[in-house]
């Protein structure tokens, strides 16, 4: 990777937004790169649209402001979708990960997006049936190294037992290692 | 549903109110938190006993209530955290209405459930 | 004009005399030295019935300017009074204060902010706020103290400003130095000051407003444009209460006093009472026929910077006298000679050498003598062109 890649993370407060923003740095880290990993803060309430990001470089990343332009919009909240402009500044060849039922042609077209790629999962429903609690966001990493292999599913795995492993019963880690390989086989791009 | 107009959050700073005063008072109604909600509560009518407390135990003000008597939720500012369904002290005696389910006379569904 | 009448009095309590004559609503205040005299004194009018004021005596002045907040909020006509630790004490309210565009007035008598403990006198308690968004004024005298304390009722409320004020003097050498202070007549006071209308109240249930609200990153900054840019405007509005004032009490009144300042080759930029005893020792010089001459602010925040610079642009040599430092700033100069360097600056005027002297920290008496070596200084820079130190002290044992 010669540039940075930019990404932003939309979702709602209480989701682990923040913490999936800075499960993919790390894990970026952990092959040598370099990230940022930063919420918007702002009146934090449970459910309270909120929007994270994280850059990931090969340099020393030096900028300190917002992601205007990113390269992908990660979207953990379905529905956002009409609450929130979700590809604001998206590039036109920029890719769309979303926690969602639908089909990528239904989300090109409520989004009216055409360029780049769109990957779906329905990241709720394997949470929910996995972890028994609707929090998806860890899920979309496993998306992002399928759609970008910026970072490996090993890698991610090997974090998420790491951050769980201490606070989580071992069969919950499990269940969240599960939700995460099934992300990563059931995601679709189109 | 808001009969308020929302405050405006683009005018430039000659135009904004000195000190951060806000004249229209209660307009916090404009402020549609209903999006927040991952869970919506629904309650089955017919079985409901109307002891209102969840009247009483939502934060948000948002069972709407009238001449005394429960009739729904205020879905514009409910932001789904579940206290009425939880503090709900009446079990269905059949099949909740909306849900199908036995347990309290208000249940949480996935939100999502609603959109499609 | 009236005739004002002429009383022995304290600094402290020719502010509390003010006060009566103000009859403010509510005065909330917590006693601290050199300050106690103001409220004791206040507390005294309103047990024996002479003022309408609402007197709280809070556990401390976090307290005291929270209260203040308050009721300034609702609608009311606000004063409190403090000195140094007391000042600091109320930090975060001072900002709450300017920011709700409250116009509460706070007559300070100012006192060195410890450590090393210390309760006399120097400027380092208000200097420290004179970036929270108040108004200041400096007395030189009692009959100032008393003087500004009106005007600033006046200057507060103003429309246009709507902004706190504080109203300083010097702690124990005018604060409990008693001298010959015109009073004038009550009702005067009275019609001076006026009626307070509030544009907003919260008592005001007819147009329920909520105030102190939280600002967010959209708006917050607007705001504070809002707050600087009535700060930036209120200098001529000053001017003008000021000149009000003037002919109510016959006593001059100009946001700057100048002295000697018309052809002045020398010139001292001092605040508060050692204008006093630097003007003593300019009359002397000028009676030998040397031209020096002395500035004093009376307004310090908003800075008037051109009066300032109008007058010292032919000068010589210019010295200010700073009674705090302003700690780790270019050789530890005040905050006085601060702004006047960067007003020069800004004016283009590079050539004239300007000397900060630091003087009177803890009370340190400030002798004539002393005031004569600094025109013996400027007088030596513009000899021989060779500014030399840039800050000096002015009374320390070397």
């Amino acid at each position: 990777m010669n540039q940075m890649l930019e990404i932003r993370w939309h979702g709602r407060a209480g989701q682990g937004v923040v913490t999936a923003g800075e499960l993919l740095g790390e894990a970026a880290m952990e092959t040598g790169k370099y990230f940022q990993a930063f919420p918007e803060y702002g009146a934090e309430r449970m459910g309270a649209p909120i929007k994270a990001y994280t850059r990931i470089s090969d340099k020393p990343i030096e900028i300190h402001s917002p992601i205007l332009e990113p390269d992908m919009v990660i979207v953990v909240n379905p529905n956002l979708i009409g609450v929130v402009d979700l590809t604001e500044g998206l590039k036109p060849d920029g890719i769309i990960i979303i926690n969602t039922s639908q089909t990528p042609q239904e989300i090109r077209k409520r989004l009216d997006f055409k360029g780049g790629q769109v990957w779906c999962v329905d990241a709720s429903k394997i949470a929910l049936e996995e972890i028994k609690r609707d929090i998806p966001s860890t899920m979309m990493l496993a998306v992002v190294s399928k759609a970008t292999g910026i970072v490996d599913l090993d890698t991610i795995i090997h974090l998420t037992k790491e951050r769980l492993g201490g606070k989580l019963r071992p069969e919950v880690v499990e269940a969240n290692v599960r939700a995460l390989k099934r992300a990563y086989e059931e995601c679709v791009q189109g | 549903m808001a009969t308020k107009e929302a405050p405006r959050l683009d005018l430039p700073w000659k135009e904004a109110n000195p000190g951060g005063i806000v004249l229209d008072a209660g307009n916090s109604v404009t402020y549609i938190t209903g999006t927040w909600r991952t869970l919506r509560p629904v309650r089955d009518l017919e079985q409901c006993t109307q002891c209102l407390i969840c009247w009483i135990v939502c934060p948000d003000a948002a069972i709407t209530v009238k001449d005394g008597k429960v009739v729904g939720f205020d879905y514009d500012h409910c932001k789904g955290c579940g206290i009425c369904a939880q503090q709900c002290p009446v079990n269905v005696k059949k099949p909740h209405a909306i849900t199908g389910e036995m347990g309290k006379v208000i249940q949480m569904v996935p939100e999502a459930d609603f959109q499609k | 004009m009236v005739e004002s009448k002429y009383m022995p009095l304290d600094g402290a309590n020719a502010v509390s005399q003010a006060m009566r004559q103000i009859n403010p609503d509510v005065v909330a205040a917590y006693p601290i030295t050199p300050q106690t005299a103001v409220v004791q004194n206040f507390s005294q009018y309103v047990a024996d019935g002479l003022v309408d004021t609402e007197f709280v005596p809070v556990e401390s002045e976090h307290a005291a300017m929270s209260a203040c907040v308050g009721a300034s909020a609702a609608g009311a006509r606000v004063m409190t009074a403090t000195a140094a630790n007391g000042l600091a004490l109320m930090w975060e309210m001072l900002y709450i204060a300017s920011g709700m565009r409250l116009p509460i007035v706070l007559t300070v008598v100012n006192r060195a902010l410890s450590s090393p403990l210390n309760i006399h006198c120097d400027h380092s308690d208000s200097m420290g706020a004179r970036d929270s968004g108040w108004l200041q004024l400096y007395a030189e005298t009692g009959q100032e103290a008393y003087d500004n304390t009106i005007k600033a009722i006046r200057i507060a409320e103003h429309p246009d400003i709507l902004l706190p004020v504080m109203s300083c003097q010097d702690g124990f050498i005018t604060g409990h130095g008693v001298e010959r202070v015109g009073i004038l007549p009550d009702e005067a006071v009275q019609e001076f000051v006026g009626t307070y209308h509030p544009k907003y109240s919260l008592l005001d249930t007819d147009h329920p407003v909520t105030m102190g609200a939280w600002d967010f990153t959209d708006y917050y900054f607007e705001h504070k444009r809002q707050q600087t840019e009535a700060m930036n405007n209120a200098l001529p509005i000053v001017k003008q209460i000021f000149r009000e004032y003037e002919e109510l009490s016959g006593r001059p009144q100009s946001i700057v006093d100048m002295w000697g300042m018309d052809d002045a080759d020398y010139a001292i930029i001092v605040l508060a009472s050692t204008a006093g005893t630097t003007r003593t020792v300019a009359r002397e010089w000028r009676a030998r026929g040397i031209k020096v001459g002395v500035i004093k602010p009376r307004v310090y925040r908003p800075f008037p910077a051109q009066e300032i610079i109008e007058a010292i642009k032919n000068c010589k040599a210019v010295a200010v006298l700073d009674r705090a430092i302003s700690f780790g700033t270019p050789l530890g100069a005040g905050p006085l000679f601060t702004d006047i360097t960067s007003a020069l600056y800004n004016e283009g005027i590079t050539g004239l050498p300007v000397v900060d002297y630091i003087y009177g920290l803890g009370g340190r008496d400030t002798v004539p003598p002393m005031i004569e070596s600094v025109y013996q200084d400027l007088q030596e820079i513009a000899a021989t062109g060779e500014r030399g130190a840039l800050v000096r002290y002015l009374g320390l044992r070397e």
